[in-house]
């Protein structure tokens, strides 16, 4: 037992180290170009082709990625052939700006990578910029990119844990629960009876708990995983706009295929009120079906990645200070943001399911004037 | 710009896995665990509503015994009371029937000392005059013993007729 804390200790101090290594690695190998802030954190909180481990930008160690492309059928290679290509710098506009980009060699000859999105080179072998953006075409990108790898290992995670509670349940029967099973049911009682039941006709919310409680647990590990700084995390995963996108579609779809006459009625021809503002309300209505959904995906989006902002703006303080004496000050800090993201990571989980179980349930809600 | 721009790849990824794992939760976690939380709580609400019932049979069951304590007690202090009262007669007959022999005895007893005084007496008397005439013959011999005497005496007794 002791051996073993201790060990994990040790793993601790060396995944900080890394985790700081990682950190100075790329902001000090480039000397002579200025430290920018914006480009870190931009860099963190954006999807990828590889999973950057520790040591510099450039030449550190990173998991390289499959890069999976649909352009004249499929094509796949490493993300390794894009990173280690051709570097190539280009003079922007205004001439302070320098704009840099890497060709593909080997398999990914004839696409090059700029700003982590795959182009192909025109017939010069060039991209051809206006601004800041290439003009060239840019291929169907399947990628298993950090974000979709971070994606599946929360899968994963979520399927190991729920299938070892789901197991405890199928070996012990109606019996008080154990182990991982007395973690984890509370809150799975917590979705159905909190958020289900109180939100959704007592008599249909049932077909709906597995959704909700799909979805919380999908945020919630996928949230706690985007905390951890190091490789089972570090993606941003649920503050990815297409994630949030994908899920408030999916709790849209799951609305409008529930509504009932009820809940039409409400929105074509308001029951109550005179003609002149039955016709003035529909546009209202059938502009708030959208708008539910859509504050849906923002609100997940935004408190993910601001929180992944927060952390990574106070670490980089001492780096725009260039003084290590500011790790006094950002680390306590980005500890105790963190710490509040654990609180966050959860909170956003239970109101994406919590306003989701409430749209359901006005949906198929019954008339009762 | 492009962090708020979605991405179609990671929107198809995002589409296979969310609904790979919907489907398998759905079918081999959610459902398993939701019955199980069910069952057991039907099963706690069944036991709680029998706790109650049974209770409530406890209750009738003790307020029953109690009646039945209650009859047996009396019933046993009638019996008692019987009991005393059937030993106080018989005590009481006996006494006036051990009474009523007791004087018969006695009255047997009396009668018989009555009769064996009777013929004590009688005996006695007989005894008495046997005893008198010995008495009267030895005197007679005596007085007869010589012929003075006789004379005497048969002067006085030819006196004694004389004089009747």
């Amino acid at each position: 037992m002791q051996h073993f804390s201790k060990l994990s200790i040790f793993m601790r101090k060396v995944s900080i180290l890394l985790f700081f290594i990682g950190i100075s690695g790329f902001s000090f190998a480039n000397k002579e170009k200025e430290f920018n802030v914006s480009e870190m954190i931009m860099h963190h909180i954006k999807d990828a082709h590889e999973w950057h481990l520790f040591g510099p930008e450039h030449g550190g160690t990173s998991i390289y990625l499959p890069v999976i492309l649909m352009d004249n059928g499929l094509k796949t290679f490493s993300s390794k052939h894009l990173y280690h290509g051709e570097s190539v710098e280009v003079a922007g506009k205004e001439q302070e700006i320098s704009l840099h980009y890497v060709k593909g060699v080997g398999p990914a000859a004839g696409y090059a990578l700029y700003h982590e999105e795959i182009y192909k080179l025109n017939a010069a072998g060039v991209l051809q910029f206006e601004g800041e953006h290439p003009h060239n075409p840019q291929p169907f990108d399947f990628s298993i990119t950090k974000n979709v790898m971070s994606l599946l290992m929360g899968a994963f995670l979520i399927l190991v844990v729920m299938f070892s509670v789901a197991k405890f349940y199928r070996k012990n029967g109606a019996v008080a629960p154990k182990g991982i099973a007395k973690f984890f049911e509370p809150i799975i009682v917590m979705v159905r009876d909190d958020i289900a039941k109180e939100n959704i006709n007592e008599h249909k919310y049932k077909k709906y708990v597995p959704y909700l409680l799909t979805i919380f647990f999908f945020i919630w590990f996928n949230n706690m995983l985007g905390l951890i700084p190091f490789l089972p995390g570090g993606a941003n995963l649920t503050g990815n706009i297409t994630v949030t996108l994908f899920l408030s579609v999916c709790t849209l779809l799951v609305t409008l295929f529930s509504g009932n006459k009820n809940y039409w009625g409400h929105i074509f021809w308001m029951p109550g009120i005179p003609v002149p503002m039955k016709i003035f309300m529909m546009p209202i209505e059938i502009i708030g079906i959208f708008t539910k959904p859509f504050a849906l995906m923002i609100r997940l989006f935004a408190n993910i990645t601001a929180g992944h902002i927060i952390v990574l703006a106070l670490i980089g303080l001492i780096f725009i200070n260039k003084n290590v004496g500011w790790a006094g000050l950002s680390v306590p800090m980005a500890l105790f943001i963190s710490v509040l993201e654990i609180l966050v990571a959860f909170l956003q989980g239970f109101l994406f399911a919590m306003l989701s179980a409430l749209f359901i349930g006005a949906a198929v809600e019954e008339a009762h004037h | 710009m492009d962090l708020i721009l979605p991405d179609l790849g990671l929107l198809f990824w995002t589409g296979i896995v969310f609904c790979c794992l919907l489907f398998l939760l759905a079918k081999f976690a959610w459902k398993p665990i939701l019955n199980a939380v069910n069952a057991r709580e039907q099963k706690i609400a069944e036991s709680l509503e029998l706790a109650v019932k049974t209770q409530a049979e406890m209750k009738a069951l003790k307020a029953e015994n109690d009646q039945i304590l209650k009859e047996a007690r009396a019933e046993r202090d009638n019996i008692l009371k019987e009991a005393k009262d059937a030993a106080n007669h018989m005590i009481e007959e006996a006494k006036t029937k051990s009474k009523v022999e007791a004087q018969k005895i006695v009255e047997a007893a009396r009668l018989n000392i009555n009769s064996e005084k009777a013929a004590a007496i009688a005996e006695i008397k007989t005894h008495v005059a046997t005893l008198a005439i010995e008495i009267a013959e030895k005197v007679v011999r005596g007085e007869l013993a010589s012929d003075e005497k006789q004379k005497a005496l048969a002067e006085k007794l030819a006196g004694d007729i004389q004089m009747n």
